[in-house]
Formats: C-alpha cells, sequence, structure tokens
C-alpha cells in the first residue's frame, strides 16, 4: 500500500465504492462512525478486509498534490511500507498513511539551492559532502512547506458580486460590512492646522509617527489609539521614521536630522546630516540612509552613532527614495528620469535605470525585491523586473501621474495622485500588480503627501494635507506574523530581548549588495584565480591527471610490445573522445546557427539558396 | 461584496496569565526573514568568537608523584579511577571527581615502564627496569595487609612496555622481543623478533584483538598477529616510532608518533603510503591516543604542549599547554571522549577538557538547542577566511611560536630548491614524491 493514491487512479469508481458500501446493512455502532473518520472507530473485524482500498472522499486533492515527481523528495518511511505494521491493535487502518504531502509550489517557495547552476569540478570528498548539504536543505524545504498547514490566519479579501467593480466600492461600504474591531481601524484625524503630513508604521505594524510640514510630530498605538507623545518642533518636518523599535523616532526637520523617543525627548541631533528630504530604515542593518537637498545620501548606523557612508549621488537635489527589502539597496530617483540603485560598500550606484522621460516622482519596491514602480513627470507608472533585467512589465499612464507609491507585503500597489489614492492588486503574493482595473480607489480631503501599508493589517495609512487616514484595504497585509521576528503583541520584555539579540546579529554594511545570497554562493573565480597561482608557483599542476601507466602483468605477459600497444590503446581511445567532443560541439554550435537564421525573415530569393 | 478583513484575536497571540509562557507563533515564510545569509554568516562570527572567549580547557592537576610520570592507563569500568607510573618505581591510583590519590604502590625499583589494567577492572600489571613484570590487584589491601602484587615474573630482560588483550587473560610485554604470556604462567607463550632493536611499545587491536603492533628503536613498526608464531609485516620509516595506537573503531588503521615530530596514520592493509601525515608538533611526538569515536586522537610531545588532531585532517584542531607544564611524556583520552589526561616531567598528571569551550555539568534543553546551532552554523561558516582565522588563532608559548617561523623557513627553502630542481631539469626526470611518501622507507613482508 502506497502513502497517497496513484496520479493513474481515477476518483469516480472510489466514489462508486463508498456508495455501495452505504447500502450494506450497518450495525448500530457503526453509523456515526465511519462516516467521519472510520481509521479510529473499532469496527467489527469481518469488515477489514472490505475496508482496505476504502479512502475518504477528499483522496483526491492528495493526488495533485504530492510531490512525488521528484524520485528522492518524499523519503517515504520504513514503517509505512509494511501494510501490516499500520494495523492498530484494535485492527483500524490508518486512512492517511504516511507524512502529509505537500504541494511542489509550496516546496519550491522554500527552496534555496539553484541546482541549475553548475559548480566547478571538485574532489570526490566535497562532491558528496554537498549532496547531502543538498539533501538535508530539501528535507528542511519539504518541512517549511509542511509546516505552512500550521498558519492559523487567513488573508483578507474583497471580491464583488458578478460583475461588480471592486473599485466602485468605497470605505464606508467595507466599514459596515465588516466587524467591529476591523471597522475600527478605520479612521480619520482631522489636522488641518499643521499641513501635509508624512507617516510611518513601525515594523511591527503597531505604532504610528506621523509629522506635519509646519512642525507638528506625533506618535501613537493605533490600534489603541494610545497616544504616546504629541510635539511641535517648531521647525518644517521633511520626514519621519521609526527606528529599530518604536522607541525611537528619527525626524528629518529644515535643518538638521533629529532623533527623539517615544516621549517626545530629544536624544540627538544629528548635524552632520542637514538639509534631509527622506528617511529610510534599514532595519537588519541598523542603518539611517538619508537622503538630502545637497544630494548626498547617508547612512548613519544607529547602534554606534557613526556615519558608515556618505556618498555624493551627483543628481542634485535628492527627494525620491526608497529601500529594496529584500537586499537593502536604496533606489533614488533622479530628476533626469533615472533610478539608482545604491549600496554604502560601493561609492558609484551599483546600477542606473532609465526609467521615465521626465523626472521621478516616485519609487517602491515590495517585498521579495522583484518588482519595482515608479512612476514620474511623464504620468506614467511603470513596473519593472529588478531580477537582472531591468525592464519595464507593465507600464500605464495616468491622468494626473502618481506623486506616491506604496506595496503592501502581499504585494498590492497604492499610487497617489493629487487626493485620490488608487490600489491595484496582481494574482498573488509574488506577482506584479495589474494596471488594468483598480481594485480600490478613495478620495480623500486633501493632497496625498505619504502613504504606508500596515504591516500585518490589512490597513492603508495616507497622510495628507487634511490630516491622517487610515483605510481598510482587505487582502493587503501578511496574515501570519513570524512570532520571533516581528510580533505586534509583544510585551516590553520579549522586545527588549528581541533588541538584544538584533543587535547581536547585526548584519555589516559592507554586506549590502544586489544579491544578499551572494555570500553563500560558491567563489568560483577566486578559485580559478588560486588554482592558477599555485600551479605557477610550484612548475606543475598537482591536480592534473597522471599519464596512463600500464599496470605490469605476470607470466611473460609484460613485455615492452606489449606494454607500448596497451599505451597507445589508452592513448588512442582518449583521442578519438576529444574528436568527438569537438565533433559535437560543431554541430550544436551549427544548429544554433540554423535556428538563428531561420528566426529572421525568409527572403523570396531564400529558395534559390543551395 | 463579499469581504473579509484581516482581525486579530489577541487572545490566541497574548498570554492568558503571567504565569504561562509567551505564545511564539512562527512563519517559515523567507520574505518575513530577509537576509537569511548574512545574519546566519554574523550569528556563526558571533559564535565563533564566543567559542575562543570560553576556550578555558584545562580542569586540574594531580601532584603527589616524586618523580617524571612515566605511564597512564585508564580503568576499564570506572571513568573516575586513573592509575599513573612514576620515574622513580612508584604506582599511584587517582580518583578524577575527588581529584586526589586514592592509592600509592612502590611498584618497582627504578622506572615503571609500563602500566595496563586487566579488561575486567579488577587488576592490573606493570613492568619496570627490575626486569619484572606484576599483577596488582585494583583494591587496595585490607586492614593489616602488606601491599603486595597478586603475582610476580622475574624476567631476563627489561621489559619497556606490556599492553593487554581485550578480552582474553593473555597479555604482551616488550623489550628485546615482543613476548606474548598467558596470565597463568610464567613463560611467554611465544616470543616474536624481527631484527634486534629495543621494542618500545606495543599495543593490542581493540577491534581486531588478534593484532598487536609494536614500534621498535630501529625505525620500524611490526605487525603480529598472536594467531601465528612468526610477524605479520613491517613498515621503516625515516626516524624511530615512539608509540603506535590502533584506531578503536576502525580495526586497520593506526597511528603512529614519530620522533620527526610528526604523526603517521596508517591503513595497516597499504603501509607504504600513510593515510594522513599529521604536522604541527615542533619536537619529537612522545605519545599518542585515540578518542573512542575514532574521529580524532591527542598527541604528546616533547615540546611540552599536547594537540588534538582529527583523523583526516593533517593540522590540529587544538593545542594546549601551560607555562609548568614540561616535557610531556604520556597522554590519555578518557573512555567518555570527554576529558584527557596528561602525565608530564615535572610530575604532575593534567585533566583538560576534550573540547575547550566546552560547558560542564546539565545543560538545559534551551542551551542545548542553541549549542547545537551554533555548531551547525561554525560548521557551515568555517572555510570563511575571517571565520576561519579567528577559529584557528591560539596563543603559542613563544619557545614553540619561534620554533614554528623557524621551520615554516626551513621547510619552505627546501621546498624552493625541490622546485627550482624539478624546473630546471629534463620534464619527468625528476620524480615529485608527495610528503606522504616522503618518510617511508620500506615495507617488508
Amino acid at each position: 500500500m502506497e502513502t497517497a493514491p496513484k496520479p493513474g487512479s481515477d476518483v469516480p469508481p472510489k466514489k462508486d465504492k463508498l456508495q455501495t458500501k452505504r447500502k450494506k446493512p450497518r450495525r448500530y455502532w457503526e453509523e456515526e462512525t465511519v462516516p467521519t473518520t472510520d481509521g479510529a472507530s473499532p469496527g467489527p473485524p469481518c469488515n477489514k478486509k472490505n475496508r482496505g482500498p476504502q479512502r475518504p472522499k477528499n483522496a483526491h486533492i492528495l493526488k495533485k498534490s504530492r510531490i512525488s515527481k521528484k524520485p528522492q523528495v518524499p523519503k517515504k518511511p520504513r514503517e509505512w511500507k509494511n501494510p501490516e505494521s499500520q494495523r492498530s491493535l484494535s485492527g483500524a487502518q490508518d486512512p492517511f498513511p504516511g507524512p502529509a504531502p505537500v504541494p511542489v509550489e509550496v516546496v519550491q517557495k522554500f527552496c534555496r539551492i539553484d541546482k541549475s547552476r553548475k559548480l566547478p569540478r571538485s574532489k570526490a570528498k566535497t562532491r558528496s559532502r554537498l549532496e547531502v548539504a543538498e539533501a538535508e536543505e530539501e528535507e528542511t524545504s519539504i518541512k517549511a512547506a509542511r509546516s505552512e498547514l500550521l498558519l492559523a490566519e487567513e488573508p483578507g479579501f474583497l471580491e464583488g458580486e458578478d460583475g461588480e467593480d471592486t473599485a466602485k466600492i468605497c470605505q464606508a461600504d467595507i466599514v459596515e460590512a465588516v466587524d467591529i474591531a476591523s471597522a475600527a481601524k478605520h479612521f480619520d484625524l482631522n489636522l488641518r492646522q499643521f499641513g501635509p503630513y508624512r507617516l510611518n508604521y513601525s515594523r511591527t505594524g503597531r505604532h504610528l509617527a506621523f509629522g506635519g510640514r509646519r512642525g507638528h510630530v506625533a506618535a501613537l498605538d493605533w490600534v489603541t489609539k494610545k497616544l504616546m507623545c504629541e510635539i511641535n518642533v517648531m521647525e518644517a518636518v521633511r520626514d519621519i521614521r521609526f527606528l529599530h523599535s518604536e522607541a525611537l523616532l528619527a525626524v528629518a526637520q529644515n535643518r538638521w536630522l533629529h532623533i527623539y523617543d517615544n516621549q517626545g525627548i530629544e536624544l540627538h541631533c544629528i548635524r552632520r546630516c542637514d538639509r534631509v528630504t527622506r528617511l529610510e530604515f534599514l532595519p537588519f542593518h541598523f542603518l539611517l540612509a538619508t537622503a538630502s537637498e545637497t544630494g548626498f545620501l547617508t547612512y548613519l548606523d544607529v547602534s554606534v552613532g557613526k556615519i558608515v557612508a556618505a556618498l555624493n549621488a551627483r543628481a542634485g537635489r535628492l527627494d525620491v527614495m526608497s529601500q529594496n527589502p529584500y537586499n537593502a539597496v536604496i533606489h533614488l530617483g533622479h530628476s533626469n528620469g533615472t533610478v539608482s540603485l545604491w549600496s554604502p560598500a560601493m561609492k558609484e550606484p551599483l546600477a542606473k535605470i532609465l526609467c521615465h522621460r521626465g523626472g521621478v516622482r516616485a519609487v517602491a519596491v515590495d517585498s521579495t525585491g522583484t518588482y519595482m514602480a515608479t512612476s514620474g513627470l511623464d504620468h506614467q507608472l511603470k513596473i519593472f523586473d529588478l531580477r537582472g533585467t531591468y525592464q519595464p512589465l507593465s507600464t500605464r499612464t495616468l491622468p494626473h501621474g502618481a506623486g506616491h507609491l506604496a506595496f503592501s507585503q502581499r504585494g498590492l500597489l497604492v499610487a497617489g495622485m493629487g487626493d485620490v489614492v488608487n490600489i491595484w492588486a496582481g494574482q498573488g503574493k509574488a506577482s506584479p500588480p495589474s494596471l488594468e482595473q483598480p481594485y480600490l480607489t478613495h478620495r480623500l480631503s486633501g493632497p496625498v503627501h505619504g502613504l504606508q501599508f500596515c504591516p500585518f493589517e490589512d490597513v492603508l495609512g495616507v497622510g495628507h494635507s487634511g490630516g491622517i487616514t487610515s483605510m481598510l484595504v482587505p487582502g493587503a497585509g501578511e496574515p501570519n506574523f513570524d512570532g520571533l521576528e516581528s510580533n505586534p503583541y509583544r510585551s516590553r520584555k520579549q522586545r527588549q530581548e528581541w533588541e538584544v539579540k538584533a543587535l547581536l546579529e547585526k548584519v555589516p554594511a559592507e554586506l549590502i549588495c544586489l544579491d544578499p545570497r551572494a555570500l553563500a554562493e560558491v567563489d568560483v573565480i577566486s578559485l580559478e584565480q588560486g588554482k592558477k597561482e599555485r600551479i605557477e608557483r610550484l612548475g606543475y599542476d598537482p591536480e592534473a591527471k597522471a599519464p596512463f601507466q600500464p599496470k605490469p602483468k605476470q607470466k611473460g605477459r609484460s613485455s615492452t610490445a606489449s606494454l607500448v600497444k596497451r599505451k597507445r590503446k589508452v592513448m588512442d581511445e582518449e583521442h578519438r573522445d576529444k574528436v568527438r567532443q569537438s565533433l559535437q560541439q560543431q554541430q550544436q554550435q551549427q544548429k544554433e546557427a540554423k535556428a538563428k537564421s531561420t528566426g529572421a525573415r525568409p527572403s523570396a530569393l531564400d529558395r534559390f539558396v543551395r | 461584496m463579499k469581504v473579509k478583513m484581516l482581525s486579530w484575536n489577541p487572545d490566541n497571540y497574548v498570554r492568558e496569565t503571567k504565569l504561562d509562557l509567551q505564545r511564539v507563533p512562527r512563519n517559515y515564510d523567507p520574505t518575513l526573514h530577509p537576509f537569511e545569509v548574512p545574519r546566519e554568516h554574523v550569528r556563526a562570527l558571533n559564535a565563533t568568537k564566543l567559542e575562543r572567549v570560553f576556550a578555558k580547557p584545562f580542569l586540574a592537576s594531580l601532584d603527589g608523584h616524586r618523580d617524571g610520570v612515566n605511564c597512564l592507563a585508564k580503568h576499564p569500568k570506572n571513568l573516575a579511577t586513573v592509575l599513573s607510573g612514576a620515574c622513580n618505581g612508584e604506582v599511584r591510583i587517582w580518583n578524577l571527581t575527588q581529584r586526589n590519590c586514592i592509592r600509592t604502590i612502590q611498584a618497582h625499583e627504578g622506572f615503571v615502564r609500563g602500566i595496563c589494567t586487566r579488561f575486567c577492572g579488577n587488576s592490573f600489571f606493570t613492568v619496570g627496569d627490575d626486569k619484572t613484570v606484576k599483577q596488582w590487584k585494583m583494591d587496595g589491601p585490607g586492614y593489616g595487609e602488606e601491599e603486595e602484587p597478586l603475582h610476580t615474573i622475574l624476567g631476563k630482560t627489561v621489559y619497556t612496555g606490556i599492553d593487554h588483550h581485550w578480552k582474553e587473560a593473555v597479555f604482551a610485554s616488550c623489550g628485546q622481543q615482543v613476548d606474548i604470556w598467558d596470565e597463568q604462567r610464567t613463560n611467554p607463550i611465544c616470543s616474536m623478533t624481527w631484527g634486534f632493536d629495543s621494542i618500545s611499545s606495543v599495543k593490542f587491536n581493540p577491534v581486531e584483538t588478534f593484532l598487536l603492533g609494536s614500534c621498535a628503536s630501529d625505525r620500524n613498526i611490526v605487525l603480529y598477529d598472536m594467531r601465528q608464531a612468526t610477524p605479520l609485516k613491517k613498515v621503516i620509516l625515516d626516524m624511530r616510532t615512539n608509540t603506535i595506537c590502533w584506531n578503536p573503531m576502525e580495526a586497520f588503521s593506526f597511528t603512529a608518533a614519530n620522533e620527526d615530530y610528526n604523526l603517521y596514520t596508517f591503513d595497516m592493509r597499504a603501509l607504504d603510503t600513510p593515510v594522513m601525515v599529521h604536522m604541527d608538533h615542533v619536537s619529537a611526538v612522545l605519545d599518542v591516543d585515540y578518542s573512542p569515536t575514532g574521529k580524532e586522537f591527542v598527541s604528546a610531545s616533547f615540546d611540552k604542549s599536547i594537540r588534538i588532531f582529527p583523523v583526516d585532517k593533517s593540522q590540529s584542531r587544538e593545542v594546549y599547554h601551560t607555562k609548568r607544564m614540561q616535557h610531556v611524556i604520556r597522554v590519555k583520552w578518557t573512555s567518555n571522549s570527554k576529558y584527557i589526561m596528561c602525565g608530564s616531567d615535572e610530575m604532575n598528571i593534567r585533566l583538560w577538557k576534550a573540547n575547550a569551550s566546552e560547558k560542564l555539568g546539565v545543560l538545559t534543553s534551551r542551551e542545548k538547542a542553541a549549542k547545537d546551532y551554533n555548531q551547525k552554523l561554525k560548521e557551515k561558516f568555517q572555510h570563511y577566511p575571517h571565520i576561519k582565522r579567528i577559529a584557528r588563532h591560539r596563543h603559542l608559548p613563544k619557545s614553540i611560536y619561534s620554533q614554528i617561523q623557524e621551520q615554516r623557513i626551513m621547510k619552505e627553502a627546501r621546498r624552493r630548491k625541490e622546485v627550482n630542481h624539478i624546473k630546471h631539469s629534463k620534464p619527468g626526470s625528476v620524480p615529485i614524491v608527495s610528503e606522504k611518501k616522503k618518510h617511508i622507507v620500506a615495507v617488508v613482508k
């Protein structure tokens, strides 16, 4: 008996069997137990044999979701091979023998090894070790995928009844339809006095900080609406950002960068960062990236208070900035229509992408680091692929152009255009948002000045000239948080412990690069270099294959002639191998060339070509 | 319109009372755990640093002998009991948990050359410079009794070593020849010789218990089978081998501690090339003992240090030394593979941890989990240059440090000369001899 039904076996016959079973006369104790779980119930012994092939109704789901396509992936545990062993004492059988099936796509999500990449030839020992590591990796990814079953919450959604456009649904309808706790998450703060607001949610999504252009700075626990602090800094506030926890707050003021604690007490005034327009905090590196009017991108290490790097972008005033949460690269938008990618380890940008014909107005990168959304003065909204190609995937022209962009944890894209907010949704978490139809729209009481989706909540915070609006966007937030990473319900003690751990594993700033997994790759280049140097130093190649030496044979068969003959045989064989390989290569090249030539448009005169 | 909002029920995420544990829901989605590799790398770096911080291997020094400790033996049944023999003929039995001497015997006149316990743990044998083999009871004499050996065998020549069979009542001694004795008789069952030099040590194979190995001062290692009257085969090395030790997990492999500062691990089926040459000591290696796991061994050297080598690595993973430790003559790895004992010239027996940074005592499950996690991280990132540098860094006494530098220069010069020789001769005329083969003179069957 196998762990799951064979892909060939069909569903209908099973149903028939079930029905035929039902017709049988039934004992009084069978009546309620059989339809639910026949494995747990102690049935009569006469029924045992017939029950073997019987399966629960939902067995056909297993067939689809098994990952037995790869031969080595689900290791069949030995216990389940023997049909006798799965019978319990009561004679009942396990209806779901073997480990729980895991869908391939989910396993793919957790897979870390790129098997398509070929490693250089290594020693047998190293190779076997690599194989073991790969097998382990595969097993852990299966285990992680299986543990997805235990996730408690489901993501939110909003669906219109047939033909109904979800973009037409207004906030009031949503608020009316959802439960009270969720309805309370929609609120408006009327703060007309202190001008357009920038806002920021803390990493756990519990706290909200906002700063008005005319100096109003406040932080609150927005779920309970408990105010933590409210001050007026008597200076223009350009941007506001929580540092690693909700206890610290960085505010970019007119002149300098200030850091406040959660009671509104000024802790630091950082004069090395002046005229800052935008702030970004890299939580795993403890770096506060500031973009200034003077054209400098400055990285401040907030754990030690040192400036790690001050990079001159050489592109004039910087006021468009966002971070890539996947690799901590900073994206800067420039007035010439380019977006440049920066890391503190390099004086030059890692990449420059020409995105728009006019200046870039807003940039946002999604949480998987795959897609970048940009909007420019040419009124276009583009989504770029960041996986090496940097090509636009989709483009849409908006009537006014978007001034602010943000991605949610589940890949929703929001754009603020004047006093209107548009939200687009994709197919799932790892797919780009489709710009055809907006998912939701909302009109505010003033032009938008700041946007952010609240992490782990279906809430979008919008700062505008009339204050702050907290919108409900079903399906925006990640439904299951990880308690050790960012826990919205953490206690003070937990936060303190997390802080110590996070500081201990602060990633050095030099490790920021486009591929964060590059550290785990095999460094082939320096390997080759080392090999070459070693050969030069020694004067010979210690790993070279020794020339064939025929083994001496006994009983007079080891004459010089036979030795030479054997040697010649091996040499010829090697030579033939070489020739065969080169021939194959040639053939392949020809094939490729042919494929290319057929790809071009045929001319009418081609028929005369021989 | 169908709508569902994400709505947390705090009851599912917050503990009910203060006495509960905090609830920690997990989600292993990689997008919620970005920078996996760099963070693990930093964790591995921290773990490696902490390992060096907590590396305090020295546990105790057992003093009491009035002359250099010449031999050590483990009790086969009792972890806490250790026997040692000194150069003045004194044998002491120690209790390691209490770290004191529980019994003292004046066993021989002159050196105690060898000591070994019987497999049952009830008695032990000593050989000394007074040409005798003595069997003693493990327990001390009763009240009013004299301290006397169970048996004494008077031999014709000096015995230099002794080892007991692992399962039978047979023991072997060495001196001018290798003698195999029945415990009940006063004459050897058989004596085996090959050449005429004095044999310094003999060891029974713990797995294939009929096999023995011995090493003699005419630079050879000889293997014997107890069931036949003649030796099996021998290998002649460049310099003299002081002791050998069989791998307790692989019947066919043994390690020889050589006078040329190196240790050689041999496969007894192919003696012409050692499986590995272990080179880190800067003076003659005097003793070697395997860990019961068979994965590592410890070696004692004349350079006043002991080193721990993995069997498959040519470099040592650990070096232990103290200011007061002189030439280390004997070393033993305890049977639970956690500790190392060494007896040295200045009359002390020292007890070390086998894993320098290990925490002794009972670990809580969380401590254990953290330890395992850190161990795995260290393993994963061990080849990264700056992690390797920290993990490999050891403070050495100046004498050893300068010796290492000097020998490196000498070796470099020799290698350069060799390479130049190869470069400037006809290609193929100068054979390239690997380090493994260099030290083997001949194999005789």
